[in-house]
């Protein structure tokens, strides 16, 4: 699983922190984190509720400033840049697949998939160009017409990941990316962010399911906001 | 008698020299369960002494005679099938006879020894998972074994979790 790409860092945490909240209410939500994804990489974040995993999805995506350390996403410190350059960045370089999954209910997969692209300003076609690519790595081109509520709960999840993977987003990030879906269906949803990692791209995947953690060349468990121990899969 | 019942399932099929049931055995099985032919003539005399299944008097030129199922074997392929097997019993193992002894006698070291172990558990289950990925989509034998080798592994993990759980909330109770 290893891929012939050159391997770049496309997200970097150092000694990344985060403190939400105040006074009695304040939890240290992250505590000196330090990881590297690099392009080709499949990363798992497991732990228990509340040990941080979503906190860490949410700052490597720029949705949560840190209250210390770094975030840089493909070589890119978050914390310089203004609001508007970061949304640009993340729209440009990030994708999030989440349990709901957040299609446009009125959109077609493909308008879905393209969306991002378009809101960028890319031109419609050359958007709708590169979502019917993203759907067609996800095995999923001949559904680009289809509405969500006329697909499956796994198509659905292939459009949300391709979405997550148009033009040239690389890093995925993922907050329990096959919660809904039976374990076969599940597993195929993994096999696919595998070969798309695979091809180049990285995922941060946040799962509770040690068996669809597996499927990472690296397995991060958070305890207390901590990183509590790392396995990387032998080669 | 699982081994038993599952070769006169075979033979059920049709008639079979020895080392083909074997073959088909591990087959069937993918790869996950492997047989010795020793074993495998062993019980297919035991077959042969309770009636279950009789064996061609004379050996073929090359030695090997073949076996046929009786209609008693076919009762008891039927009834095996139909019978629910027990659940694997799972009260005693080395891997939670250590982590239950540690608690018990190491308070101090658990907490290291959880995540050790759970390093040790997950890298297993990578390694099988990737055992998974390379099994070609036609091979359903041995999607189902490595299924269920992950499905037993990954449990471990889970009860790893949950020891640190529990353990959190009775210290948390208990201070």
């Amino acid at each position: 699983m290893t891929s012939s790409h050159a391997h770049v860092s496309l997200l970097e945490l150092q000694n990344a922190s985060l403190t939400l909240g105040e006074g009695v209410a304040r939890v240290d939500a992250l505590i000196d984190v330090n990881l590297t994804v690099t392009s080709g990489e499949l990363v798992a974040v497991t732990g228990r509720s509340g040990s941080g995993k979503s906190s860490l999805l949410n700052v490597a995506g720029g949705l949560t400033p840190l209250s210390s350390g770094t975030a840089t996403v493909e070589g890119e410190p978050l914390a310089g840049l203004k609001a508007r350059d970061l949304a640009a960045r993340r729209r440009r370089s990030i994708g999030y697949v989440f349990q709901d999954l957040n299609l446009l209910p009125t959109l077609t997969a493909a308008e879905n998939v393209a969306f991002p692209l378009e809101l960028d300003g890319v031109k419609v076609a050359e958007a709708r160009a590169a979502a019917d690519v993203a759907l067609t790595r996800l095995e999923i081109g001949d559904l680009a017409g289809r509405f969500p509520d006329e697909m499956s709960g796994g198509q659905r999840q292939r459009v949300a990941i391709a979405r997550g993977v148009v033009g040239e987003r690389r890093l995925l990030l993922a907050d329990e990316p096959t919660g809904a879906l039976d374990e076969v269906t599940a597993e195929n949803v993994m096999k696919l962010i595998r070969s798309l990692c695979d091809d180049g791209a990285a995922a941060l995947v946040v799962t509770h399911d040690p068996s669809l953690a597996a499927w990472a060349d690296r397995v991060v468990r958070l305890r207390d906001g901590r990183i509590d121990s790392i396995t990387e899969a032998s080669t | 008698m699982s081994v038993r019942d599952a070769l006169l399932a075979l033979l059920d099929r049709r008639p079979a020299y020895g080392y083909e049931l074997k073959a088909d055995f591990e087959a069937a099985t993918g790869d996950g369960w492997p047989l010795n032919i020793g074993q495998v003539y062993s019980t297919l005399q035991r077959c042969e002494r309770d009636d279950l299944a009789t064996a061609q008097d004379e050996a073929d030129d090359q030695g090997r005679r073949l076996w046929t199922i009786s209609a008693e074997g076919r009762e008891a392929v039927a009834e095996w099938l139909e019978t629910p097997a027990a659940p694997v019993e799972a009260t005693r193992d080395p891997f939670s006879l250590k982590v239950l002894m540690a608690i018990e006698t190491s308070p101090d070291r658990v907490d290291d020894l959880i995540r050790d172990q759970r390093n040790a558990t997950m890298s297993e289950l990578q390694a099988l998972t990737r055992e998974k990925a390379s099994v070609a989509d036609g091979d359903l034998a041995r999607q189902l074994h490595l299924d269920r080798s992950v499905l037993l592994v990954e449990a471990q993990v889970r009860w790893l979790d949950m020891v640190e759980a529990r353990i959190d909330a009775h210290g948390k109770a208990t201070s």
